[in-house]
């Protein structure tokens, strides 16, 4: 296989999710340990609750307090438990369709091995101990073997009640930008600007991607650009992004460099904001250690006729 | 239905479990030039352009605006876009050519699965509310699936072993295949679904071309028809759906005509042993019916391109003359939760 650039990459979010009022009731509700479920048009008592029918589409609200015990209608066994899930130690996944309920609600089973749990098995929700009002307030659901639980009366009206939750989200990934991309970052430690020109209309690419835009055939062969160019076209930036540390108005500039045929995008600077101008000749800066230039400056030529970069806009 | 729509070409990469030397768009190319060269067709002849894929397998917003560069978007085309699988965006592509607005359409859809955790990952299509924060990955949704059909006698798991051997065997005709041929059934994924049971992860991708009318005779010797497509979903709360069915799939079979005249043939979209089972019986098909020759999901499972794979072999079955009648399926979302059904045609012999 030939050399090609990995990298971690961790996409991470706190998705932050506003409720609807069945849903609100129904986590705030786990907040004080009552499950509730909603009335379907059809008479069948939905756990977890829905705000809208399955059959009919129709909006619901009536909610209904069910049991904390119930009986599982599926399972399957979990022996290597993932981040994230209910428990970090092995155990079943489970639906249960709690007392009082038609439909069943997905979490874990704490017991101890598969021989523990089959379907039709009794049990009984175990309270997380800290509850904030999130499906996880169910710390996962444990045997039981007495009586049905007798649910209180409750309606869904509680004090306080949850209006969103934050439902934080994290994937990792092992990125590799694949050969194209590869063979140009790999120029880049050497200071070297390398793109691709197309085998079918000749046009040089950078940064290369592998693949021609216009023609939608493979780029390969590889050509050195640069390292100086022309300024294309330009804006001024007068806000300052967060964890940016360049002071503003500053000049974000397309620069075509020489022998390339497509622009790319950098900062311009050496040279104040308001004399930037389009057919600006300017040239790499790089700084010690740095994977790519800082920013472009101007070499001092004479700028560039306006014919010589006209395609390139 | 005024324009008769057949698909024309098909073509699909080797699946494999990583391609990490190989951009989205580098993957795909070969891809689209073997769809277009099997039509001598260009990019630039085709009317209507339509992908699927998803950003969360490649953890980018917007990746798919990249892959367009292997179709030369310049000049601009008509093209869109399904966060899904290619069969979704078959479906649009379909759609489009009743409308008249094209003739011709070019579907294709990639997956690479290998940069990030699939189990994982494929945890941010649930319900964010109720189910997510509990990070149920695809494995386990699929065993509670399998062990509701086990609980209903419909399959045990020297069945769901079999399913997995006849795919494998049936694989090793299929080059693209990424598992084939003798594959151990292993321990216990999530119980009861042993690692047979599950799909195996992997890169690929696949590209179909639609054409309308006279145009697909001019474009293929035996165009495959497309009698009827149609697809359903169902409520997104497992607890509230029979697991052990799959309404959705038999209303879209019924919609395509698929009930009409048995098939010969059917690709089905089954990433899962047990989801066999519950597909063969929503659809009704016999044991004459020759269930994914190619080996399914089962031996290869590109996301994304699974489902649109599936409609793709069963139109290459009908081009070869090796059918006249073939069923096509493909799946999304959790236990079977949305379900495509085409049916595919030759002209009489
Ligand atoms: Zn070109």
């Amino acid at each position: 296989m030939p050399h090609v650039l990995k990298a971690p990459l961790t996409v991470e979010f706190p998705f932050t999710r506003s409720l609807g009022p069945v849903q609100s009731a129904f986590l705030t509700g786990l907040r004080e340990r009552v499950v509730l479920g909603v009335r379907a048009t059809d008479g069948r008592v939905l756990v977890p609750p829905a705000e809208y029918d399955p059959v009919t589409a129709e909006e619901i609200r009536d909610l209904v307090e069910v049991a904390a015990t119930g009986t599982v209608t599926t399972w399957a066994w979990n022996h290597d438990p993932r981040r994230g899930q209910p428990l970090d130690t092995p155990f079943a996944w489970v639906l249960v369709r709690l007392d009082g309920a038609d439909t069943a609600l997905l979490h874990a089973l704490d017991v101890p091995g598969p021989d523990a749990v089959r379907t039709g098995l009794r049990v009984r929700v175990r309270w997380a101990a800290e509850r904030t009002g999130a499906v996880t307030d169910i710390a996962c659901f444990e045997p039981y073997d007495g009586a049905p639980d007798r649910p209180g009366e409750s309606q869904g009206a509680f004090a306080d009640p949850v209006r969103g939750i934050v439902a934080p989200a994290r994937l990792d990934y092992t990125y590799s930008p694949g050969r194209a991309q590869t063979a140009y970052l790999d120029a880049l430690t050497a200071r070297r600007i390398v793109g691709e020109r197309c085998p079918s209309c000749r046009k040089v690419y950078v940064p290369p991607r592998g693949a021609c835009p216009t023609c939608g055939v493979a780029t390969a062969e590889q050509v050195e650009v640069g390292p100086r160019g022309t300024v294309t076209t330009f804006c001024i930036v007068n806000i300052k992004a967060k964890n940016l540390d360049i002071e503003v108005p500053y000049v974000y500039a397309h620069i075509a460099l020489d022998g390339a045929d497509l622009a790319l995008h950098a900062r311009i600077g050496g040279i104040p904001y308001d004399q930037v101008r389009m057919g600006l000749r300017v040239e790499p800066v790089w700084t010690e250690g740095a994977r790519y230039p800082e920013h472009y400056r101007p070499t001092g030529e004479p700028d560039a006729d306006y014919d010589t970069y006209k395609e390139l806009l | 239905m005024t324009r008769e729509i057949a698909v024309v070409a098909f073509a699909q990469t080797d699946h494999r479990r990583t391609s990490d030397e190989l951009s989205e768009v580098e993957l795909l190319m070969p891809v689209l030039h073997q769809v277009l060269d099997r039509t001598g067709l260009k990019s630039a002849d085709i009317g209507f352009t339509c992908s699927g894929s998803s950003d969360y397998l490649a953890g980018r917003a917007f990746s798919f605006t990249l892959a367009l560069d292997g179709v030369g978007a310049w000049p601009p085309l008509s093209e869109s876009h399904v966060e899904m699988d290619g069969a979704w965006a078959l479906y649009e592509a379909w759609t489009k050519l009743l409308t008249g607005e094209a003739d011709t359409a070019l579907v294709y859809a990639y997956g690479k699965s290998s940069p990030g955790s699939l189990r994982d990952v494929l945890t941010r299509q649930l319900d964010p509310y109720y189910v997510a924060p509990l990070w149920p990955d695809s494995v386990t949704l699929a065993a509670l699936q399998a062990q509701a059909l086990i609980d209903a006698g419909h399959t045990d798991e020297p069945a769901l072993a079999a399913v997995a051997a006849r795919s494998r065997a049936d694989a090793e005709t299929n080059s693209h295949a990424q598992l084939r041929g003798s594959v151990p059934h292993g321990d216990y994924l999530v119980r009861p679904l042993r690692t047979g049971d599950c799909p195996p992860i992997g890169d690929g991708a696949a590209a179909v071309v639609l054409a309308a009318g006279d145009r697909a005779r001019q474009l293929c010797a035996r165009p495959a028809w497309i009698r009827g497509i149609d697809h359903r979903i169902e409520a997104h709360s497992l607890g509230v759906r029979d697991l052990t069915d799959s309404p959705s799939t038999r209303l879209a079979a019924q919609r395509t005509g698929a009930f009409e005249r048995p098939v010969e043939l059917a690709e089905l979209h089954a990433p899962f042993t047990s989801q066999e089972v519950v597909l063969r019986r929503a659809l009704r098909l016999g044991d004459d019916v020759r269930v994914n020759p190619s080996g399914g999901a089962l031996a290869a499972n590109p996301m994304m391109a699974a489902g649109l794979i599936r409609v793709g072999e069963a139109a290459a079955a009908v081009h070869r003359g090796d059918c006249d009648r073939a069923l096509a399926h493909a799946t999304s979302g959790p236990c079977l939760q949305q379900n495509l059904v085409a049916v595919l045609e030759g002209d009489p012999r």
